[in-house]
This record gives structure tokens, sequence and C-alpha cells, in this order.
């Protein structure tokens, strides 16, 4: 593996946040609290509108994260890759409405008992500069 | 109000059996369609037993149960930390469990895990809330 692409970034990926959406993810995980589907309910809590649920983060930075996935650069096996561990630390709640840029950075590259590790690090910001979220995704490559 | 919580007290287990077609929804919901989670065969192809859940649907389980357990709300989650590591499977049931490792002024530290049966899909998990976080 290549260790100087340590510290590339790539360029910002913005997503426009969807009421329809946030009920779509909100009913695939299970979440059916009024604040992930109902404006009023929302409204009445405090949001400005119909709020996502904290792992909604993976829909509106998955987008960011897949440039460097795909990388030809870093060259990923995708057939022989693993999620093997991720983290995020949520900032300003994500409400419909919203629009997200989250910017992927090479965090580290390393090999291990013949794995490969690849960690990216995302941070999302909303429209008012915000940071709504920062994941780290720890993908690993079996050996062959 | 926030429950009372202690050093060492269990939150509410939350056992969900994902349906047949659950891989298929959280695939449109997420936008993740490689085809292990959704097409039988294509994952026995390349030697899975079956299409196995999305990991991030089973973080999504987690962090749904810490925030149920400590009776918050989507402001409550302020981070969490999970490892991947046995793989989950439609249509059999998941149990997320978790245990306070600190609790004071107003934050809580769970260690958790999602398990079916014996085999831990995920591992070595760590959420932190805060409580009452709109007061």
């Amino acid at each position: 593996m290549d260790e100087s692409k340590k510290g590339k970034s790539y360029a910002p990926f913005r997503y426009d946040v969807g009421r329809e959406k946030i009920r779509e993810y909100s009913n695939a995980i299970g979440v059916h609290a009024p604040v992930h589907h109902d404006l009023e309910a929302a409204r009445a809590a405090g949001y400005r509108d119909v709020v996502a649920p904290p792992m909604f983060a993976v829909v509106y930075s998955a987008g960011s994260v897949a440039q460097g996935v795909l990388d030809p650069e870093l060259g990923i096996d995708l057939g022989r890759m693993l999620h093997g561990s991720q983290e995020f630390v949520w900032g300003e709640p994500v409400c419909s409405g919203d629009t997200i840029a989250t910017t992927t950075t090479v965090a580290d590259l390393y090999e291990r008992a013949g794995m490969q590790f690849f960690v990216f690090e995302s941070v999302s910001e909303n429209q008012d500069g915000q940071e709504t979220v920062r994941g780290t995704w720890t993908n690993i490559v079996r050996a062959g | 109000m926030a429950p009372q919580l202690n050093e060492g007290d269990q939150i509410a287990e939350l056992k969900v059996t994902p349906d047949k077609y659950l891989p298929h929804r959280y695939a449109g919901a997420s936008g993740d369609f490689n085809p292990i989670h959704i097409d039988p065969e294509f994952a026995k192809a390349v030697g899975l037993p079956g299409n196995i859940l999305h990991g991030l649907y089973g973080m999504a389980l987690v962090a749904r149960a810490a925030i149920v357990g400590v009776e918050g709300d989507a402001r409550s989650l302020k981070r969490l930390s999970v490892q991947f590591r046995g793989m989950g499977f439609p249509e059999q049931e998941i149990t997320v469990t978790g245990t306070v490792r600190e609790a004071g002024d107003g934050r809580v530290v769970l260690d958790m895990e999602a398990a079916q049966g014996n085999n831990r899909i995920i591992r070595n998990a760590e959420a932190e809330l805060v409580l009452d976080p709109g007061a």
C-alpha cells in the first residue's frame, strides 16, 4: 500500500436532507418517535423541521467516504474489504431542509498481521458551518 | 426526566428480528446496495452462508437501544464507536444490551453489544450520551 496517500482529502460532497428520506431511513431502522416523522411534533420539541436520527449520518456522508473507498490511487480490493469498525461523534442535529457538506480525508494507512487497514475521517457541516458529525471509518482488506 | 442510572446498571434490552426483506429496505434507505446484503446467490458465490445484514444497520440498532435506554431523544447521543465482528443474518433475533460504565454530571457512558444467539455481531461498542439534552 502507498502510505504517501495518508492525508489525502477529497472534494466536499453535498447532500440535501428531505423529510421523506428521514422517514424512510427511520422506518428501516425501526425508529418511530414522532420527531422523526411528523413536522408538528418536531417543532413542538424545538426542532426547525423533522429531525434525523443520529445514524442518518451514514446517509449523508457515505457519498463522501465512497470517494476514498473507490479511489484508484488507494487501490482497495473491494472483494476482500470488510468494515472493521466505525465511530461517530455528533454535533448539531440534522433536520429536513439542511444541506450537509462532508469532506473525507485518508486518516491512516497501515498493514498488520497481513491485513491492510484503511482509515478515513469524514467531517460534515450544515449550511451554517456547524459541525453535525465526525466519522472514523476503518476498512480492513483481508490477505489474499 | 432521564432515569436514574448508576455504574453497573443494565439498560433495557432491545430485541429485533429483521425480516427477510429488511436488508432490501435498509439498502434503499441508506444507499448501500452491495449485493452481499441483498442477493443470497451472490453471497453464496463469494463464500458466505447467505446474504448478511449491513453492519451499519446493526450499529443503528445499538444507537436506538442506547437512546431508548436513557429515555433520550435525537440530541442525546454524542458519540458511538463499534467494532463489527460476526456476520448478522435476516430472520434471526438480534439482542442489543448495554451496561453503564460511567454516570454523572448529566452524562452516561454505556458498554454495548449486539448478538444473534451466541454470535456477537457488534462488540466493544461504547456510547456516550447526555441526559435531558433539551434542558
